[in-house]
């Protein structure tokens, strides 16, 4: 059966056959000829679009959990917001998590997702035990650092090319509490606030939002968000390990653009102008609201209207961050195209194969689609690859091939091993399409 | 010590989604499928997730003659038994060849009774228990496009009105509950309108409060309830001209 199928970001749109499978044998036989995984659809673009897709929200269940050293086997399918509801009572947590907790763990893998602490703690691939891949060749593949590392460096950030992430064991990061010990921290411009990154790399969790659209002596005006779990001193004793899942409300239908920068404008202006005038706020906050502020909106994504939108992710090498962020921002600025807010994190060092990440500075935003948008982003991919950066291919939904072949070096490496694990291309994507990755 | 809840049938979707529902609730488990590789995740996640007990044993509702052996020999007696199996089989062949038809038939029907018949009688000797079967709407009216498995349903939702009937002398409780579209393996390949179709949690819930209230039947998309009304109340001499 034939459906429409779209990510988070709704563009593209695609036609798509799905099949699912909670039972490993039963999918084998079901596999079309060439198909992409299909997590919970929370990139932002064709990573996980095709022609045929697997949706793998079936296959999740939770296989053992090694509540004393803290290390977990789940299913592919599986969301990490079920993974904090068991981990969460018994004094464990994610290694790293994205803004959403609506994602599966074959996503994050596949995205080698990071979080606030990645300068500290890597991303998601960092904390890998083991982990099993159905390949292109047909069969389910054991793959760590030490077991088949060319398949398993190829399927971390790998966007689901090496084929189906079946079963991940990982290890999780211990808690005291569910509460995050946090600051923040008012900057008056982009000097001042990495002037801040650079003096908390210390601290666990760390992210700012900054303001795009200011000019002159307050260009790049953010406030920066600091966070430690928090110890049970800090807390009512009774909810010290309580996960928190309620969804506020739901956005019920595609709004006019025009809504969000509203909404984000009203949400920045009333932190940044907080009735005190500190500069430094600290307050002790549940951890679904310090990581997930988003997620208590279901859809938000709708407020952007039908013609969806994109979000623009990249990231800038540390020496040249600076003259970078500036020069992109006063373009942006300048457009006036971008949204209100961006979010800007210090990366830590990482050396992947084609996960995105490098030390760095990486900023984030959304760009609601509209005519010269894509055209306009072109000319910043540019800027991007001159300074030596990269786009987040899990953010993508529109670069062009050249672009990512001069940005990623180590993509040649990476097709290699698609070849030996995928030779007949039985995994495939508009993503891979459309940067030539498969050939 | 904590009440025990038998499913038949746990290797589906709508099946997992119910036992998690109750293990949430402290339930221990015990899974029955005629596949019993396949309940090995399922134990272990809800084991991991809600830390219960949780067993798992070999049942094929097509093998009447191992179903008093196979209730006899549970290592836990059930306080409430979940009949989720069901076959939907492809109608247009079931109309070529018996042995297509039959199995509809058999695992729809016969083999539901053929086991409730057993739970029927321990949890009557006991004076307690619940007994919850999974029909379908598709029984409350045949239509041409699957009145195999519909007719199959109409006789278990007979059959289970009938055990109410007797049981509820005993202190038993009987609830059928025909759940409309649910988004399940079943009808992969059917479209369904997206607001009358239901997730298998939405289905768990109603399933878990309709046996703690101790509703009789019940649909689980109140729509449905109207849906049926309408389509019940169509004369015959109109409704064999439809397609449906
Ligand atoms: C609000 C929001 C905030 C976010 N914040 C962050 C962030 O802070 N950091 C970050 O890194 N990302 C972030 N993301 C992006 C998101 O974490 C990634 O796109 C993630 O991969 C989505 O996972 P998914 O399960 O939804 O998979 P999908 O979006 O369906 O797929 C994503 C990719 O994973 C592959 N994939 C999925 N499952 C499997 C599998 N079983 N085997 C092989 N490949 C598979 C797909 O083929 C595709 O290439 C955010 C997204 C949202 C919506
Ligand atoms: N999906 C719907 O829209 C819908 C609507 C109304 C009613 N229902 C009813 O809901 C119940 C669950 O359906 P579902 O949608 O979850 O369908 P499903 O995924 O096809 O599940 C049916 C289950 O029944 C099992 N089964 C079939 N024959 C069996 C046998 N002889 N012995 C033991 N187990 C057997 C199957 O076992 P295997 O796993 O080994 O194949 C499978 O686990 C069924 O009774 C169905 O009729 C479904």
């Amino acid at each position: 059966m034939k459906k429409s199928i779209t990510n988070w970001n709704n563009f593209p749109v695609v036609e798509a056959k799905e099949i699912s499978f909670d039972f490993q044998k039963d999918l084998v036989p079901k596999l079309a000829h060439s198909s992409i995984p299909h997590g919970n659809g929370r990139c932002y673009g064709d990573a996980s679009l095709y022609s045929d897709v697997v949706n793998t929200l079936r296959f999740d269940k939770v296989l053992a959990f090694d509540e004393h050293y803290g290390i977990i086997t789940c299913q592919s399918g599986v969301l990490l917001s079920d993974l904090l509801q068991i981990i969460v009572p018994r004094g464990w947590f994610l290694p790293v998590t994205p803004g959403t907790k609506f994602i599966t763990v074959g996503g994050a893998v596949a995205s080698d997702v990071h979080g606030k602490n990645h300068h500290v703690d890597g991303a998601f691939s960092n904390h890998i035990v083991a982990m099993t891949v159905l390949t292109g060749t047909g069969e389910t593949l054991v793959c760590n650092k030490d077991t088949n590392p060319d398949l398993f460096w190829a399927t971390c950030g790998g966007m689901g090319l090496t084929g189906i992430i079946l079963e991940v064991k990982f290890s999780l990061k211990r808690i005291q509490s569910a509460y995050i010990r946090q600051k923040q921290i008012k900057a008056a411009n982009l000097d001042e606030v990495m002037e801040l990154f650079g003096r908390n790399m210390d601290s666990t969790y760390s992210v700012a939002w900054i303001d795009c659209l200011k000019s002159g002596k307050h260009f790049g005006r953010s406030i920066l968000m600091l966070g430690e779990h928090a110890d049970t001193g800090e807390t009512q004793a009774e909810h010290k390990l309580t996960p928190r899942e309620k969804a506020l409300f739901t956005v019920p239908f595609h709004f006019p653009s025009f809504v969000l920068n509203g909404f984000s404008v009203k949400v920045f202006n009333a932190l940044y102008y907080a009735k005190n005038y500190k500069r430094e706020i600290n307050s002790v906050s549940h951890y679904d609201g310090f990581f997930y502020p988003l997620d208590s909106i279901l859809s938000w994504n709708k407020i952007y209207g039908k013609r969806g939108f994109v979000q623009y992710q990249f990231v800038i090498p540390f020496d040249a961050s600076r003259e970078g962020l500036k020069n992109i921002l006063a373009r942006i600025n300048k457009m006036g195209m971008g949204s209100f807010l961006a979010v800007l994190k210090l990366f830590g060092d990482q050396e992947n194969l084609i996960s995105f990440p490098m030390k760095g500075y990486t900023l984030a935003l959304d760009f609601p689609i509209r005519d010269g948008l894509f055209g306009f982003l072109d000319e910043l991919d540019q800027v991007v690859a001159d300074y030596g950066g990269r786009i987040y291919l899990s953010k993508d939904a529109r670069m062009k091939k050249e672009i990512f072949w001069k940005t990623y070096p180590r993509a040649r490496e990476f097709q290699e091993i698609l070849k030996k694990y995928d030779p007949e291309n039985r995994f495939n994507s508009h993503l891979a399409q459309r940067l030539m990755l498969k050939v | 010590m904590e009440e025990n809840v038998l499913i038949l049938g746990a290797a589906s979707d709508m099946a997992v989604a119910i036992a998690r529902k109750f293990a949430s609730a402290g339930y221990s488990l015990t899974l029955a499928a005629r596949n019993v590789e396949k309940l090995e995740a399922i134990a272990a996640d809800l084991k991991v997730r809600y830390n219960v007990a949780v067993a798992s044993v070999k049942f094929d509702a097509l093998d009447f003659a191992s179903h008093e052996q196979f209730y006899h020999s549970l290592a836990e007696r059930p306080d409430v038994v979940v009949c989720v199996f069901g076959l939907l089989g492809d109608q247009f062949e079931a109309q070529q060849h018996w042995k297509a038809c039959e199995e509809i038939l058999f695992t729809n029907y016969v083999g539901a009774v053929s086991i409730l018949n057993v739970v029927a009688n321990d949890f009557e000797r006991q004076k307690r228990g619940t007994i919850i079967g999974i029909s379908s709407v598709a029984g409350d009216r045949g239509r041409q496009s699957n009145y195999f498995y519909g007719s199959a349903k109409a006789g278990f939702t007979a059959y289970l009105s009938g055990l109410r009937n007797r049981l509820y002398h005993h202190g038993v409780h009987v609830v059928t509950v025909k759940p409309g579209f649910v988004k399940t393996r079943m009808i992969e390949n059917i479209k369904t309108p997206g607001p009358i179709t239901a997730s298998v949690k939405k289905v768990a819930d109603s399933v878990f409060t309709a046996s703690k209230r101790k509703r009789d039947s019940i649909y689980v998309l109140s729509v449905w309830a109207l849906i049926m009304l309408v389509i019940r109340f169509i004369p015959e001499a109109v409704f064999k001209r439809l397609k449906l």
